[in-house]
C-alpha cells in the first residue's frame, strides 16, 4: 500500500473511479431525461481521469479543473476516447450539455476530494481521508440514484401515453404541448375509476384506525410503563410476541371467520381488523415512552390529592403530546400503506380502499400509466404527511422499531 | 421497626386498577390475534377447502310462469353441496292472496295465512328437484307475479359444517411435506430472509456513515433515503414491475442501449434472477429503517474518544474499524434479528412482484397460494402452524438476546 501514498498516484486513482462514476452517472440521467442513447465508455473514462486527478493535484482550484473536465469530454471524442459516446440520433446540442454536466460533475468534486493534497508523500491518514471523500461522494450519487429513479418514474410513466410508452420506454420528456391532457391519466382514476371516494375511504378508514389504537394503547401503555402487578412481565413479552405473528398467518383464519359472519367485505370489518394490527406497535412505542418521563411530577399530583385519572389527562398526556403525535402518524401509515387485509377482504370496488383501488388497476386491460397514476396518488399523501412532520415521523419510525 | 413487608393495600389497588385499564386492550387483542392463532391450528387439522366456507344449504328458486289462462308457480329446490346431508330441509314461502293454487304436492301444505310450506325430511348431498303448481290469477296478472316473486321463499334445515364438526386429519400436513416443493419453499425463504435482512442492514449502515456529517442538503437527503419505506408497498413494488419489464421496461432498454445485454431480460420471471431481484427489493425497501437506527446509534456516540484516536494517530478506516463498529454491534445484532424475523414473515412484497412465481415461494406466500390459489384453506393453515412454529424458535433468540437490551 505504501507506494500509493504520493500525491501523484493518489490524484489520478481518484480520478479515474470518480471519472467512471460521473460518466455513468450523466448517460443515466441523460437517458432517462430524453430516452436518447448516452453510454460511458471504459478506456475513455480512464484517460479522462488519469488527466483530471494529475491536474487536480497539481492546480487545487474549480475554476480550472471545471473548465478542464469540460474541454476534456468536448476534445476527446475526436481521438475516439472521449468519456461518453453518443447515439447517431443525439444532436450537438445534447452533447455539449453532456459535456457540461460531465465537467461540472467531475470537476467540481474531485477538486473537493483532493483539497489540500500534495505532490509528492502523503500520510497513510491524509491518503484515506481522500479515499473517504470520493468514497462518500460516490455513495451519496448511488443512493440519490437508487432512491429516487422509482419514484421519477412512477410520477413521469403517469404523465405518458400508451403509444409514447411503447415507442421509447426511456423517453420521459414531457410533451408539455398537451397542456392539461398530461394530466390525463388522473382525471380519468377521479373520473371513471372512483378515486375521489378511495381517498377518502383510505383517509377515513386510517384516522379511524388511529383514534381506535390511541384510544386503547394509552391506558395500556401507562398501566405497563407506571404499576406493578403480577403477569406484568409476562404481558409485555406477550406484546412483543403478538408483534412478531405474521400478518397472512393472522388473514387466513380472519378470511374464514369474516366470511362466515358476514364482515367480510364489509368496511366495518376493516376498521374491526386494521387496530388490532397497530395495537401492539403502539403499546410497545408507548410504553417506552412513559417509561421515560420523569415519575416526580405525576407524584407530586397525586401527593396534591389527584386522582391517578386526573394525572394521566391533566400531566402525563400533554407531557408526551410529542410521542403521541409519533405514534399516530407511525399508525396512519401503517394503515394507510395495508395492502393485504384490503386486498382478501373487499370486494366491492364501491368500498375499496386506496391501495386496494391500485390494486384493481393491475390488469392487463388497463393501460400502465393509470397503474402509475394510481400508485402516485397513494403515495403522494402520504409521502407529503412524511416531509411536513419528518421530526415525528422519525421518531415514531425509530421507536415503533423495525416492523415492516 | 421493620420495613414492611408482602404487598400492601396501595400495591393492591394499583395492581386492580393497571388491569383495568388493560383490560379492553387484552380482551381485543386476545379476540382478534389469540383466537385467529387457535383457529390456524384448528383449521390446518381439517379436510377443508375455499367451497366449505359457504355453509350447507337447500338452495332453492321460485318463477311464476304465465302460459294464457294457466299459471305455474315454479320452484327449484337443490342441496348447494354434493356430498354433504341435511336434516330436516324444507321451505316456507308466503303466496300472495291474488294467487290461488289449484294442487298441492304430496310433502307441502296451505296454511290459514296462505304460507306453503313443503317438507323433504333428511336429503342427501347433490339432492335436486323441481315442482310446478298449476294455479289461477285474480287480477293484474303482472301485479300476482310480482308479488309472488317478492316474497322470499325461506328454507330451514340443519347440515353439518366441517369447520364444527369433530373429524380431523393429518392429510394437509402429509401433502405439505410429500410435495418435493416444500424443500424449495424452505430454502427460498431462508435466502430471501438472510440475504433480505443482511443486504438492508449494509445498505443502511453505509448510508448512515454518509449522513453521519453534517453538510448542506443532509436534511433533505435524510428525508428522500427514506421514501422507499414510507411509500404504499403498492405502489413501490408496481413501479419496479414496470420500471423492469421486459418489454416496455426503461431499465431493459438502458442497458440494451448501454450494450450490456443483447437481448432484454425477464428480471421477474426467471431462475434464480427473480428470487435474487425481489430480495434486492426487500433491501432497497427496508435500508431505509437500518439506516434511521444506526444513523441514532452513531450520534450518540461520544465524540471524545474519536479525538482520543485523533491524537493517537489513528487514519480515518482504523477509527471506523476499531471505534465506530464496536460501538454499532449491539444495534446491528438488535437490528440482525428483529428484520430476521420481519422479512421471514413478509408477505406483501413478494406477493405483488411475482405472485410467488419463477422460484419465489416463501412461506408465507405459500400459505396464500394453498389456501386460495389451489382452494384448500387446510393446506394453507398447515403452512401457517409451520411458520408459528418457526417463529417460536426465533423468539426464544429474541427474548434471550433483546430482552435485556429493551428493557422488556
Amino acid at each position: 500500500m505504501k507506494h500509493l501514498y504520493h500525491g501523484y498516484i493518489t490524484g489520478p486513482i481518484i480520478g479515474i473511479f470518480w471519472t467512471l462514476v460521473v460518466s455513468t452517472s450523466v448517460s443515466i440521467f441523460m437517458a432517462f431525461a430524453t430516452g436518447g442513447a448516452y453510454l460511458p465508455t471504459l478506456w475513455g473514462s480512464i484517460l479522462s481521469g488519469l488527466l483530471l486527478g494529475l491536474l487536480t493535484v497539481r492546480y487545487q482550484n474549480h475554476l480550472i479543473i471545471i473548465p478542464a473536465a469540460f474541454l476534456v469530454a468536448i476534445i476527446l471524442p475526436f481521438v475516439g476516447l472521449g468519456p461518453l459516446a453518443y447515439g447517431d440520433s443525439i444532436p450537438l446540442s445534447m452533447q455539449g450539455l453532456s459535456s457540461l454536466l460531465f465537467g461540472i460533475g467531475t470537476g467540481w468534486a474531485l477538486v473537493k476530494y483532493l483539497t489540500d493534497c500534495s505532490w509528492g508523500n502523503l500520510s497513510r491518514h491524509e491518503f484515506e481521508e481522500y479515499f473517504i471523500r470520493f468514497l462518500t461522494g460516490s455513495g451519496l450519487v448511488f443512493f440519490t440514484a437508487i432512491v429516487l429513479i422509482p419514484f421519477y418514474v412512477m410520477v413521469m410513466t403517469s404523465l405518458k401515453s400508451q403509444q409514447a410508452l411503447l415507442l421509447n420506454p426511456l423517453d420521459f420528456s414531457l410533451e408539455f404541448e398537451k397542456g392539461w391532457g398530461l394530466l390525463r391519466s388522473y382525471f380519468e382514476l377521479f373520473n371513471e375509476f372512483n378515486f375521489g371516494t378511495y381517498l377518502i375511504t383510505s383517509f377515513v378508514v386510517s384516522v379511524t384506525t388511529v383514534v381506535i389504537t390511541l384510544l386503547f394503547s394509552v391506558p395500556g401503555a401507562y398501566a405497563i410503563a407506571r404499576f406493578r402487578f403480577a403477569g406484568q412481565g409476562a404481558l409485555s413479552r406477550s406484546i412483543l410476541l403478538i408483534y412478531m405473528v405474521p400478518m397472512i398467518v393472522l388473514a387466513l383464519p380472519i378470511y374464514v371467520v369474516f366470511s362466515t359472519t358476514g364482515l367480510r367485505n364489509t368496511l366495518i370489518g376493516i376498521i374491526l381488523i386494521y387496530p388490532v394490527t397497530t395495537i401492539p406497535v403502539a403499546l410497545y412505542m408507548l410504553q417506552g415512552y412513559f417509561r421515560g418521563l420523569p415519575t416526580e411530577v405525576e407524584e407530586a399530583g397525586l401527593m396534591d390529592g389527584l386522582s391517578r385519572l386526573v394525572v394521566i389527562w391533566k400531566i402525563t398526556l400533554p407531557l408526551s403530546l410529542p410521542a403521541l403525535a409519533s405514534v399516530s402518524l407511525y399508525v396512519f401509515m401503517i394503515a394507510w400503506n395495508e395492502f393485504l387485509l384490503a386486498f382478501m377482504l373487499l370486494d366491492d370496488p364501491k368500498i375499496f380502499t386506496l391501495t386496494r383501488g391500485v390494486a384493481m388497476l393491475n390488469s392487463s386491460e388497463i393501460p400502465r400509466q393509470h397503474l402509475m397514476a394510481g400508485a402516485v396518488i397513494s403515495t403522494v399523501p402520504i409521502i407529503t404527511i412524511f416531509m411536513a412532520l419528518e421530526r415525528f415521523m422519525t421518531r415514531g419510525l425509530t421507536a415503533g422499531s423495525v416492523k415492516g | 421497626m421493620e420495613p414492611p413487608k408482602g404487598r400492601g393495600k396501595l400495591a393492591l389497588r394499583d395492581a386492580r386498577f393497571a388491569w383495568l385499564m388493560l383490560l379492553p386492550t387484552v380482551i381485543i387483542v386476545s379476540l382478534v390475534v389469540i383466537l385467529p392463532l387457535f383457529a390456524i391450528f384448528w383449521i390446518s387439522v381439517k379436510p377443508i377447502d375455499l367451497g366449505d366456507l359457504r355453509p350447507t344449504t337447500l338452495v332453492i328458486r321460485e318463477n311464476v310462469r304465465t302460459g294464457g289462462e294457466v299459471f305455474e308457480v315454479d320452484y327449484r329446490v337443490r342441496n348447494s353441496s354434493q356430498e354433504a346431508p341435511i336434516a330436516d330441509a324444507g321451505f316456507t314461502d308466503m303466496i300472495p292472496s291474488e294467487i290461488e293454487l289449484l294442487e298441492l304436492p304430496e310433502n307441502c301444505s296451505l296454511s290459514q295465512e296462505n304460507n306453503l310450506d313443503c317438507d323433504f325430511g333428511d336429503i342427501q348431498g347433490g339432492f335436486r328437484e323441481r315442482f310446478r303448481i298449476p294455479a289461477t290469477i285474480t287480477g293484474s296478472p303482472d301485479v300476482a307475479v310480482d308479488l309472488a316473486e317478492e316474497s322470499q321463499p325461506r328454507v330451514r334445515g340443519d347440515a353439518d359444517s366441517v369447520l364444527t364438526n369433530t373429524e380431523f386429519t393429518l392429510d394437509n400436513f402429509r401433502k405439505l411435506f410429500d410435495q418435493k416443493e416444500f424443500i424449495t419453499v424452505l430454502w427460498t425463504t431462508l435466502f430471501y430472509t438472510f440475504f433480505g435482512t443482511v443486504g438492508a442492514l449494509v445498505f443502511g449502515l453505509f448510508a448512515a456513515l454518509l449522513l453521519n456529517t453534517s453538510f448542506r442538503g443532509q436534511g433533505i437527503l435524510r428525508g428522500f433515503f427514506l421514501f422507499p419505506y414510507v411509500a404504499p408497498v403498492i405502489a413501490v413494488a408496481f413501479t419496479w414491475i414496470n420500471l423492469l419489464d421486459p418489454f416496455s421496461g426503461s431499465i431493459n432498454t438502458l442497458i440494451v442501449q448501454m450494450g450490456l445485454t443483447e437481448e432484454a431480460i425477464n428480471f421477474f420471471g426467471q431462475r434464480p434472477l427473480a428470487l435474487i431481484m425481489v430480495t434486492l427489493f426487500e433491501v432497497w425497501r427496508y435500508f431505509p429503517l437500518s439506516f434511521l437506527f444506526i444513523l441514532a446509534r452513531m450520534q450518540a456516540i461520544d465524540f471524545d474518544m474519536y479525538e482520543a484516536a485523533d491524537m493517537d494517530g489513528a487514519s480515518p478506516f482504523q477509527k471506523f474499524w476499531y471505534l465506530s463498529i464496536p460501538q454499532l454491534l449491539g444495534i446491528l445484532s438488535i437490528l440482525f434479528l428483529l428484520r430476521f424475523i420481519w422479512t421471514f414473515n413478509k408477505f406483501d412484497d413478494i406477493f405483488l412482484l411475482t405472485g410467488g412465481n419463477a422460484g419465489t415461494r416463501t412461506l408465507t406466500v405459500n400459505v396464500y397460494e394453498q389456501a386460495f390459489g389451489i382452494s384448500n384453506i387446510g393446506a394453507g393453515a398447515a403452512v401457517a402452524v409451520i411458520i408459528m412454529l418457526f417463529l417460536l424458535l426465533f423468539s426464544f433468540f429474541f427474548f434471550r438476546f433483546i430482552s435485556q437490551e429493551e428493557g422488556l
